[in-house]
């Protein structure tokens, strides 16, 4: 660890005097199944330097080919993030030595980005309701990752300190999008959740486009996050570059502990020095690492070895047709279709509930049906298991059949969790839950009525009472059917039996 | 013109990671020097209006199908590698980073 | 019928051996034996190889001669003996680039060359030696020694790539493999009295080229007669999805042109930048007569001028400086070569930059260093971004003389072959060697350097170059088997014949 001391600032108070500018650099892996130039597998978790060839390693004579789904990609990024789509670019080489790279130079995109001048909306949520920003993209472009470096040796496992350090280039190559925002002005207060936000959105986006199924878990979505904050009247600041921020809750803690950080320092009359900083998990805290005033020399230039990428008018507006729909515009309409209040419509978001409500509404479920099952009960197994919604293996067609059950009344609400029970424990569908669990309603009116006679039989004061007029009297009655067809009647259709039998208006 | 210093060779030396000694230091720094001149001489011609090239012959979108292959076999990387340890490539320890 | 070969079999050209190979005369493992023998007898003196890989070359004859005996259809050039330049990679075999800092590297793959060499059923002998990778036109910049040339063992043979030119002009081998970079084939083609090309840039795969710089590079053929060179480019040319920047169109029937050898009609260009003045006496005289020649055999020979080639050499010590600085950075002694100075307590810095100072040779680092300034932040508009419009203009220039010649001819190299060790350590006056063959590799398009005859002054060879458009590679041909042919007429042999015994 760093002996650094950070001063910070209260929060609210660097607020009252400075202006926070933020700038977000986002660099996720592409889902594909082969590297961003070789034909390497790009699976996560592989023995070390087991996805590895001649190319990805850098061996001398190998050649780079472009893989055309990380273009194609890269591409209907662009075109959600509403971007402007090159007709030419090219990749260049970023020149500069560190053991994870292979050639000891990156090879990415400079001055000719792919996509250009996008935006994409975000809302955060505000004491006054729902506030939507507009946050500016300066480029998305794709460049490779680089191999992963394991540090030996010292007594922290860090890279100070060590003696040693053990790469494995299994990631080296993997098609990364890169993804940089224009400054982001105006936040204030709701600088660190706009920052989430955004994450946020570029992760759905991401998925709702296919192009990457970003398992933050795995370090597939890293952020670089520039904070600077403007004294009143001015429009800048000098920035810090907190590097490699891999998750939505580090995004919104890092851009606030920087802003506390800074504030303090600007007001003690200091001096913000240009320099990237690590953030850690466990303080919450940034600390320096290279100072950029030293600048790195990347000796751009144009990638001899591989060929401008010209996508034609037609394959982009082939590739646009294929866009889903924005994540954001589709919540705001769900809402709409469904009826449901922001509270609601964030809980859902909040469970990540958002597709399987629709998926199970599309089977034929009742939108409010949909939404309870999932919310609800399904939520609650979720998180006692510990495991995503999605991988409860709950499916639409389940619910759907289980809802169908209930309206024919073959089964009670309580009955129908016990089913969804077995189907999460592995016993097959909610038809082979039933049978095996003999779960049925018993709905049959002569075995009702034989209990409701039997229940009479054994309390004849309550009968009496009932054919009085007591009709709240019945409760014992039904009470007691249940409790012979252990809980398998519907206890509605029992008290209707009951009153009809005794010739009681209910 | 263009005289290149030590202290720029010493820079330049440092980018390229060439540990250099005194002597080669001031040896390129004359050659270099010369070489530079000889060929700055590429400002005398080209204006403003010429397009540059990178590529000699305009070829574009070149792509390949993205299927996964399989790779070296790691024993070969390994045998050839001047340190390897536990399936990895050992390397000496990084400094000047956090 | 009179036997196809007669004499010494390592003195044949290629096309003869694969006669009689055919022709049931010989077998590929006597031929490849010649050769081998021939190594053992001369190498020691001129020292072409690097690396012999003798009992893989016996192997792979023993191989095609049993193919041939069950009657399989073989390749026109199966079972003819090849010196491979040491720039390329093949599986298992060291490859050096002529560095230390590669030393008993042995890469895990084939390079492109080298898979349609073995499809091909071409025996490849070794690997040759070079300048360090490739950087130099005499081949005294390897790390494990000169190459000497032939016709005069103080003399340099050319290079970078030296090793294949001399190992051609000794009767070493037969066939070839260079790479040409800025005249690395051509060159020593010249200075050898030996045929080199190199093709369009993009016409022949650089996977497994290591390189030196990018968008220059190419490999091509070497040989002694223009017949030969064109069979061994129809076997390594064409399209290979493995290099991004390789042309996806036909390989032109280079040997269909090469038997045609008939210029009458064509238009050829003299480029008047291309000769006069700083060129020696002997090879301007040997140049004159064979423009007489060509206008003889009923060609029309006009003068064009190139007014920005001026400009190449400059453009080109930026742009390869530029490109070689990226293309070298990889050699850091963490993954393969050579490690220098890991002692336990060295940074990774100070052992990549011990480890580089130490394999890579003056020459290399000279221009490393040259071209990390040239890429430099402050200086990259000036030099680099400078330099790729010169490329601009000389493509212009091209385009032009190529609006009123079919090709376009010059002397190859402005001297004849220079004694060992004038010009080591004199960068500027080195690079002046690759003034006429620089201009079209910046423009990508295809040359060749055929023997002219022997300069009178020191009685040296003298090479000619044809240069033609960008997938015109078969004019090349055309001219060089006419002019080849001619001038055998009139020496009554082929010019290879005169150089001294070892």
């Amino acid at each position: 660890m760093t002996s650094v001391v950070n001063t910070r600032m209260d929060f609210d108070q660097a607020l009252e005097r400075f202006e926070p500018v933020l700038g977000l650099e986002t660099h996720v892996e592409l889902g594909t199944a082969s590297k961003m130039f070789c034909s390497c597998a790009t699976e996560f978790g592989g023995e070390p330097n087991t996805q590895v060839c001649p190319v990805c390693l850098g061996l001398p004579g190998s050649l780079p080919v472009v893989n055309a789904v990380a273009v194609e990609s890269t591409i209907r990024m662009g075109l959600a993030l509403h971007c402007d789509i090159a007709s030419w670019c090219r990749f260049a080489r970023k020149n500069y030595f560190y053991p994870d790279m292979p050639k000891d130079y990156q090879v990415s995109q400079y001055d000719e980005p792919l996509c250009t001048n996008g935006y994409l909306d975000v809302t955060v949520p505000t004491d006054d309701g729902p506030r939507e920003f507009r946050v500016e993209i300066e480029r998305v472009h794709m460049e490779e990752d680089t191999g992963k470096l394991t540090h030996s040796g010292g007594d922290t496992g860090r890279i100070h300190g060590a003696d040693y350090s053990l790469v494995d280039y299994n990631r080296a190559g993997i098609p990364l999008i890169e993804i940089v925002t224009k400054p982001i002005t105006g936040a204030g207060a709701l600088a660190p959740v706009v920052a989430r936000a955004y994450v946020a959105e570029v992760r759905d986006l991401m998925r709702a486009l296919g192009v990457s199924d970003v398992r933050m878990d795995q370090g597939s979505l890293r952020c670089d996050v520039n904070v600077s904050l403007a004294p009143a009247g001015e429009p800048w600041g000098t920035r810090s570059e907190t590097k490699n921020v891999n998750s939505l809750r580090s995004v919104e803690r890092a851009v606030r502990f920087e802003i506390e950080r800074q504030g303090a320092v600007l007001s003690e009359g200091g001096r913000i020095i240009q320099e990237t900083r690590h953030f850690h998990e466990d303080t919450g805290e940034t600390t320096p690492g290279r100072s950029k005033e030293q600048a790195e020399d990347y000796r751009y230039f144009p990638e001899p070895d591989l060929v401008p990428v010209a996508p034609s008018s037609e394959w982009i507006e082939e590739l646009r047709t294929t866009l889903p729909e924005v994540p954001s515009v589709r919540r705001s309409r769900l809402q709409v279709e469904w009826g449901v209040s922001d509270l609601e419509m964030q809980t859902l978001v909040n469970a990540e509930a958002l597709d399987l409500v629709e998926e199970t509404i599309v089977a034929g479920v009742d939108q409010a049906a949909a939404r309870k099952w999932w919310t609800g009960e399904f939520t609650r197994i979720a998180n006692e298991q510990g495991v995503a919604l999605a991988d409860l293996g709950i499916t639409s067609a389940h619910i759907a059949r289980v809802e169908s059950l209930i309206a024919d009344g073959s089964l009670t609400d309580k009955l129908a969790r016990q089913v969804f029970e077995g189907v999460v424990a592995g016993e097959g569908d909610p038809d082979s839950v039933i049978a095996g669990r003999g779960l049925a309603v018993v709905g049959d009116d002569s075995t009702l009525m034989a209990a409701i006679e039997s229940a009479l039989a054994e309390q004849p004061d309550v009968a009496e009472k009932i054919r009085s007029g007591k009709v709240q009297a019945a409760g014992a009655i039904v009470g007691a059917v249940m409790k012979t067809t252990k809980g398998q009647a519907d206890a509605a259709k029992v008290r209707t039996l009951l009153l009809a039998h005794l010739g009681v208006e209910g | 013109m263009a005289q290149i210093s030590r202290e720029e060779v010493q820079h330049l030396a440092h980018l390229a990671r060439l540990e250099l000694t005194e002597e080669e230091t001031a040896h390129y720094a004359d050659q270099l020097s010369a070489i530079v001149e000889a060929v700055a001489r590429v400002s005398d011609v080209a204006a403003q209006d010429i397009p540059p090239t990178s590529h000699p012959i305009p070829i574009t979108n070149v792509y390949r199908e993205d299927v996964a292959k399989p790779g070296l076999d790691r024993a070969e990387l390994a045998a050839a590698a001047p340190s390897w340890e536990d399936d990895r490539f050992k390397v000496p320890r990084i400094l000047g980073e956090d | 019928m009179a036997p196809v070969m007669d004499g010494d079999l390592a003195r044949q050209d290629a096309a003869t051996m694969a006669a009689a190979m055919q022709g049931g005369e010989v077998t590929s493992v006597e031929v490849t034996q010649a050769c081998l023998d021939r190594i053992d007898a001369v190498d020691g003196q001129v020292h072409a190889f690097l690396h012999v890989d003798r009992d893989a070359a016996l192997e792979t004859a023993r191989g095609i001669d049993e193919l041939r005996s069950t009657g399989a259809a073989l390749g026109p050039l199966a079972g003819v003996p090849l010196a491979l330049k040491d720039v390329l990679t093949m599986n298992g075999v060291p490859t050096t680039c002529g560095s230390r800092i590669l030393e008993g590297w042995r890469p895990p793959y084939d390079s492109t060359v080298v898979e349609r060499l073995r499809d091909a059923g071409v025996v490849i002998l070794g690997k040759t030696n070079m300048d360090e990778f490739a950087m130099g036109s005499s081949t005294e910049h390897s790390a494990y020694g000169p190459t000497r040339n032939p016709w005069d063992l103080e003399r340099i043979p050319g290079g970078s790539g030296g090793g294949s030119a001399a190992a051609l002009a000794a009767f070493e081998a037969p066939l070839a493999i260079g790479t040409d970079t800025g005249g690395s084939i051509r060159q020593p083609a010249a200075v050898t009295g030996t045929v080199g090309v190199k093709p369009t840039y993009g016409g022949v795969s650089r996977y497994g080229l290591v390189a030196l710089a990018s968008s220059l590079d190419q490999a091509g053929p070497c040989a002694r007669t223009v017949m030969d060179a064109a069979l061994l480019h129809a076997v390594i040319a064409g399209h290979d999805p493995r290099d991004s920047t390789s042309i996806d169109a036909p390989v032109p029937d280079v040997v269909a042109a090469a038997k045609n050898a008939d210029v009458r009609g064509m238009r050829i260009g003299l480029v008047r930048e291309l000769g006069g003045e700083g060129y020696q006496e002997g090879v301007r005289q040997r140049f004159d007569e064979a423009v007489a020649i060509l206008g003889d055999l009923g060609a029309d020979v006009v003068e064009v001028s190139c007014p920005n080639f001026e400009y190449a050499l400059a453009a080109y010590y930026l742009i390869l400086p530029s490109e070689a600085s990226s293309n070298l950075a990889r050699f850091d002694g963490m993954r393969y070569g050579m490690r220098v100075g890991d002692d336990g307590q060295a940074s990774v810095e100070e052992v990549m930059s011990q480890t580089r100072e130490a394999g890579f040779g003056s020459e290399v680092k000279r221009r490393i260093m040259l071209g990390t300034y040239a890429l430099s932040s402050g200086y990259y508009d000036a030099y680099y971004g400078q330099a790729q419009k010169v490329r601009t203009l000389i493509t212009r220039d091209f385009a032009a003389a190529f609006d009123q010649a079919d090709v376009l001819i010059s002397p190859t190299a402005p001297t004849t072959a220079f004694r060992i060790g004038e010009k080591v350590d004199d960068p500027l006056a080195m690079y002046l060697n690759d003034i006429a063959t620089i201009p079209v590799n910046l423009a990508g398009n295809c040359a060749m350097s055929i023997p002219i005859g022997l300069a009178p002054e020191d009685g040296l060879p003298v090479g000619l170059q044809i240069m033609a458009p960008a997938l015109a590679d078969d004019r090349l041909y055309r001219v060089g088997a006419a002019l080849e042919q001619a001038l055998v007429d009139k020496w009554g042999h082929e010019l290879i014949e005169e150089v001294p015994a070892l």
